[in-house]
């Protein structure tokens, strides 16, 4: 009987993960389109004048795309806690925190990369200039992957918690400021035509930070909700 | 062992050797579960240790976890996965295995024409020999089973029955919590009594 | 000497040492503070640029730093509790949280009621009032945690995680929202210059008296945490009883 490798096993969950998402299509989509609808918001809140909304673009992308990857975030171990395969998870002799990773990678793959290509569209409605989009994608790439490798600990820790997704957003928001600050200032020097390189590369640095310590955290967490 | 502000299972001490069963009896609330869960190594205990081979299971938690099974109330079923993709994926992450090893392990535990259906359209007693197939392949030497027969009808009983006493025939070990008698062919199971 | 501190980790003898060091603080602390106050508000001169407005500086100053101190503390209390796990140090952690939230409020309010006869405005979105603001968030996200969840000691646990993942995040955040408010030129109007010694001692007093403050009411809520976990221990009973 040869046990399976660290690879091997990351490849299945991932892959397990995958298929389970694109078997519920719908719950794929909703965050995709929270993130369409908050960004409308803005231009019938503030003002429909493009100079005006190219001015606060960079921060509207930013908050609305944040807020819609947080929507999703408490799904990340919520069905596998109720039917008990996350303890199968613990159980399985491969170590937690490498499927903590993987859980967090394929969970940025479902809902975090959908709104990284629905970007685009955003962008263009509040008046972003064609040259300042790959920014846009770049850094809402690097921010959804630090959302949900840091939003993985939140969701951890608020298992089987009453209203845990009040509470979840609650604990990790202040926690994503920083890479709300630097993001949402790398998309408006884009914007202004500056180089965005500075912001990105910290950018960049929180998520291989997030990438490396949130999965150890995010074990802790695990550990503690199965006691 | 402390649930809240219970004091549950006080002084509990069990050996379990090869080839043994043990049924953990005892009225609801008795702390049958949380021993289970305590023995699998998901609960620390606040005092005393669990060991496996001599050693305690904390400092060899994945030798452990490799040789043990756990079968809890829930199934650990994913119910948008049909029966096979669930053993497939998660025996898989466990071990190497192919397609007609599980095949014949539906087909042992009598849910074969279950293979392709997702597990959420399956009756309870199906989901229950699923949950069990996955314990069969898994290959490991103790079995922790909190209340297999859940579910199941007589036939499932006797097979579920059959099935433990094979593996501990084979040498293996069970630990289960049933509230029901336990008859286990070709064993005497030993009993201890929570109260 | 572990001995000793086992024995000091045991709810009983931890009960009867806590009521007796805390007049140990409290009365220090109050006549610190009563101190710290006299120099800040009547002695010290008046700054050159602010006016009487400045001695809120007295106590803004050492509430932020209380504010952080606190946190730290009960990260290291949280990571002992978590690692060890000692009740002790759970209980050290959740009795600090709403000390220390008072004193980030404190902070706050204090920077409010500074910045409102220079910018016009009950808020500033200056770099160090956003980042207590943050440090109140975490706060408020320990003691939520701590209370939403039922079993008693995966609360202490989950909380534990959730301050040492916060603890290593504070610098990220703070240097963060320094950046950010650079860019903007933010209102620096917390620059302290070079101070005489007038000014400095009842800074430094009122620092000392909030930290032995901090001290005695930790003890106080120790206790209190202590009677609720143990309510149905019979050494509590007697303990009452006398």
């Amino acid at each position: 009987m040869q046990s399976t490798g660290l690879l091997r096993a990351g490849a299945l969950l991932y892959a397990r993960d995958l298929k389970l998402a694109f078997r519920r299509w719908e719950q794929v989509t909703q965050p995709v389109v929270f993130f369409l609808m908050v960004t409308t918001l803005f231009p019938l809140a503030l003002s429909p004048d493009t100079a005006q909304l190219r001015e606060v673009a960079a921060g509207i992308v930013w908050v609305a795309a944040l807020l819609s990857a947080l929507l999703a975030l408490e799904f990340m171990f919520r069905s596998d806690y109720e039917d008990g395969t996350l303890e199968q998870l613990v159980l399985s002799g491969q170590p937690l925190w490498w499927l903590s990773l993987v859980k967090a990678m394929a969970h940025w793959t479902v809902s975090g990369l959908p709104l990284v290509v629905a970007s685009p569209l955003v962008a263009a409605s509040l008046a972003v200039p064609a040259a300042a989009q790959p920014t846009v994608m770049v850094s809402l790439l690097l921010g959804t992957g630090i959302l949900s490798f840091l939003g993985a600990v939140g969701a951890g820790l608020t298992l089987g918690v009453r209203r845990g997704s009040v509470l979840l957003s609650l604990l990790v928001l202040p926690l994503t400021m920083p890479a709300l600050i630097f993001g949402a200032r790398a998309v408006d020097m884009a914007i202004m035509g500056d180089s965005s390189r500075g912001p990105l590369l910290l950018l960049a640095a929180m998520f291989i930070l997030s990438l490396t310590l949130g999965p150890f955290a995010t074990s802790a967490a695990l550990k503690v909700s199965m006691e | 062992m402390w649930r809240g502000d219970r004091h549950v299972l006080r002084n509990v001490s069990i050996d379990v050797l090869a080839g043994e069963v043990v049924h953990v009896a005892g009225p609801n609330g008795t702390g049958k579960t949380t021993l289970l869960r305590v023995l699998a190594g998901l609960l620390p205990a606040e005092e005393g240790y669990v060991g496996w081979r001599g050693r305690p299971i904390r400092s060899e938690r994945d030798d452990f976890n490799a040789e043990m099974a756990y079968l809890g109330h829930e199934n650990a079923l994913k119910g948008d996965l049909t029966s096979f993709e669930n053993l497939h994926y998660s025996i898989g992450v466990r071990r190497h295995l192919d397609g007609p090893e599980i095949d014949a392990t539906l087909d042992h535990l009598g849910i074969l024409r279950c293979r392709d259906l997702p597990a959420r359209v399956l009756s309870a007693g199906q989901r229950r020999r699923l949950a069990m197939s996955r314990i069969m392949l898994l290959g490991a030497s103790l079995w922790v089973l909190d209340e297999p027969f859940t579910n199941l009808d007589v036939a499932g009983v006797a097979l579920f029955s059959g099935l433990i006493g094979d593996h501990v025939a084979a040498g293996g070990m069970a630990i289960l919590a049933a509230h029901q008698g336990l008859n286990v062919p070709g064993t005497t199971p030993r009993i201890v009594e929570l109260n | 000497m572990w001995t000793w501190f086992h024995k000091l980790a045991s709810p009983p003898h931890f009960y009867r040492i806590a009521g007796k060091v805390i007049p140990w603080f409290s009365w220090p602390a109050l006549i610190l503070i009563l101190l710290g106050l006299y120099g800040g508000l009547v002695v010290a001169p008046m700054d050159y640029q602010q006016g009487e407005g400045f001695r809120i500086f007295y106590v803004h100053v050492p509430s932020a730093i209380m504010s952080m101190f606190v946190y730290s503390n009960m990260a290291i209390a949280a990571g002992i509790g978590l690692i060890w796990r000692m009740k002790l140090a759970h209980a050290v952690a959740a009795a600090s949280a709403p000390i220390g939230a008072w004193f980030t409020f404190c902070a706050l309010a204090t920077g409010s009621i500074w910045g409102k006869p220079m910018w016009g405005t009950w808020w500033v979105w200056d770099a160090r009032l956003t980042s207590e603001l943050i440090l109140l968030f975490l706060y408020l996200g320990f003691i939520a945690l701590r209370s939403s969840i039922e079993d008693p000691q995966r609360a202490d646990r989950a909380a534990a995680v959730l301050a040492l993942v916060g603890v290593i995040n504070l610098p990220i955040i703070h240097y963060s929202v320094v950046w950010w408010n650079s860019l903007h030129q933010g209102s620096t109007m917390f620059k302290s210059g070079a101070m005489s010694i007038e000014m400095k001692w009842p800074a430094l007093a009122m620092l000392f008296g909030f930290m032995l403050y901090f001290g005695a009411v930790l003890f106080v809520r120790l206790r209190a945490e202590v009677i609720r976990r143990e309510r149905n221990a019979t050494w509590l009973k007697q303990e009452l009883a006398r």
